[in-house]
């Protein structure tokens, strides 16, 4: 074991970008791993189920040039998580080919590893059957899916832990490129294989994955280092204008997480109520205490989208108080009025109006629902139905009904809505869903993920 | 006299933790701030049920933690991330109700 084992982390998602001067601070210090995460499911099940990254295809190519150019030339292991976003096969092939595209151009030969995380409908339903499959949403006792439920998704991942990481670098591979990972398994994979503490290093790759954001001020877009030692690790920016400290590593670890102490992973959780944290350097801190606890029965975390339809949408406003006092009348009727136009049509739809200025953003956790102050309200019409062209029908429908609607005390008899835009319907296209959130039970933590090697 | 929270904590957001659930950090300015709120037990289920219009069954829990002299409140979501009827995929803007508290302490 080498006395400390050290990390560059380039930025908080791959495409987020990063100063070309904080990367060279970070080569300055000879890491032995070059990592990034690249997924979030934070924008939702469309990317997911539909196949598409959330980041720009430049953007991303940009970040992987300098990485893998950096990596290659002193031979450090590159590697990537959560491929293009969701981790799912059309996601990595999206970001195979602007690493090939990067290898050609720079004229880099290296041997690139694939780590799949697209799991098989079959191999999920057989969980189903052996019970291997348990509900994350809270209340939900068991599995809480059906095989029905399996079918309908359009594609599902796993989110892999350290053991694919650790075998494609055994391996031999100088750019590991991941599919759906375990945010810190893409940090804390080498280390571990090296013999590091798995608590720490889960910690440490915990921080790092969201890179400056844990300094203060803290960035999305800037790199951040970290060393691993016996006991402890340390935490360090590469920009003169960002200092981490005690609090603004602390605060770090609450970010998108229920309990802070308690943090669930592939294989057990990372348990931080022995953690401390230490000023180590005006702009370094150091950690110790963090412990990882193995779980009794190793459980991957599936992710699961499916297509519902297709939406439509059309936006307005308006600024009329008789309206505006009135406007839950209003959408009702207008909801009756298309009800009845396509009665004994059988047309599925959704339709649904957001009234910003009211409960726009909060919706049913809006205190102040029932006493807005706005003058003006921001509306948009959704239809989601089996097709486009029935979306179009409904939303177009609703639209032309509240436009001229004819609402108690009405004076504006000339039309009901403000509209900014002409066409005022836009196509929102495919709509998706979370369909599977749930854990799945293996035996093998590696074998659920295939390792494909390309020599490039 | 009556304390703004956002005179005692610099740092007050929401946002998704998965799917299914809607966290808030209250992160204070300094450790007397956040004992004092701290010891008055005054960010409490009553509170947040009624900031947020829920039932206690829909708090998943009150989390004080104090390296980072902070309070997380965790919510279970009124839909998961992206259902129809979803206003805020992210859950980023959940946070103003609090924005708005005062305690006597």
């Amino acid at each position: 074991m080498k006395e400390e084992f050290r990390i560059l982390s380039t930025t908080a998602i791959l495409g987020y970008g990063f100063p070309v001067a904080s990367f060279e601070e970070g080569m300055k210090r000879n890491p032995h791993l070059i990592a990034v995460d690249a997924g979030s499911t934070d924008p939702g099940p469309y990317y997911l189920g539909a196949g598409v990254s959330f980041t720009d295809r430049d953007a991303v190519k940009r970040d992987l040039e300098l990485m893998i150019k950096a990596g290659v030339e002193r031979g450090i292991p590159v590697v990537i998580g959560t491929a293009g976003g969701s981790g799912g096969q059309p996601h990595l092939e999206w970001n195979k080919q602007i690493i090939e595209e990067i290898a050609k151009e720079q004229n880099l030969h290296f041997k690139l590893a694939l780590i799949h995380a697209e799991i098989p409908h079959e191999d999920v339903k057989k969980a189903l059957k052996e019970g291997r499959i348990h509900a994350l949403e809270p209340g939900v006792e068991g599995a809480g899916l059906t095989e029905e439920d399996i079918d309908a998704t359009s594609r599902i991942v796993a989110q892999m832990g350290i053991d694919p990481f650790i075998a494609a670098h055994k391996g031999g591979a100088q750019v590991i490129l991941a599919g759906r990972a375990y945010d810190p398994a893409v940090f804390s994979a080498l280390a571990v294989e090296q013999g590091y503490d798995m608590g720490l290093a889960t910690h440490l790759g915990k921080i790092l994955e969201c890179a400056a954001i844990c300094a203060t001020p803290g960035s999305g877009s800037d790199c951040m280092f970290g060393y691993i030692g016996k006991d402890y690790f340390r935490v360090e920016p590469l920009s003169p204008v960002r200092k981490c400290t005690t609090v603004s590593v602390a605060a770090h670890t609450l970010y998108e997480k229920t309990n802070p102490y308690i943090l669930p992973g592939p294989g057990g959780h990372l348990d931080l109520t022995g953690t401390s944290f230490e000023q180590d350097t005006e702009t370094t801190v150091k950690v110790r205490g963090s412990k990882f606890i193995p779980g009794q029965q190793y459980a991957i975390k599936l992710e699961g989208a499916k297509r519902i339809g297709f939406r439509t949408v059309s936006i307005a406003g308006t600024r009329d108080p008789v309206m505006m006092s009135q406007i839950d009348n209003i959408i009702q009727a207008v909801k009756d009025r298309v009800a009845d136009n396509f009665s004994g049509k059988n047309l599925k739809y959704y339709l649904n109006f957001t009234v910003y200025g009211r409960d726009g953003v909060m919706a049913a956790l809006e205190p102040l629902r029932n006493e807005p102050k706005a003058h003006e309200f921001g509306i948009i019409i959704e239809a989601v139905a089996d097709t486009q062209a029935q979306a179009d029908t409904i939303c177009a429908s609703a639209r032309s009904t509240m436009l001229h609607y004819g609402y108690e005390g009405r004076r504006a008899t000339a039309g009901n809505l403000a509209f900014p835009y002409s066409p005022s319907d836009f196509h929102a296209g495919e709509v998706y869903v979370f369909s599977i959130y749930h854990l799945m039970d293996v035996q093998d933590p590696a074998a659920p993920f295939a390792i494909d090697y390309v020599q490039l | 006299m009556k304390t703004k929270l956002t005179d005692l904590a610099g740092i007050i957001r929401s946002k998704n933790s998965g799917p299914y659930e809607l966290t808030m950090d209250i992160i204070f300015n300094d450790y007397e701030s956040f004992e004092k709120v701290r010891g008055a037990k005054v960010i409490n289920e009553e509170l947040v049920g009624k900031l947020y219009n829920i039932t206690p069954d829909q708090i998943v829990g009150i989390v004080e933690f104090e390296p980072a002299k902070a309070i997380k409140i965790t919510i279970r979501r009124p839909l998961c991330s992206g259902d129809l009827g979803e206003t805020d995929v992210y859950g980023a803007q959940q946070h103003a109700p609090l924005l708005g508290l005062e305690f006597d302490l």
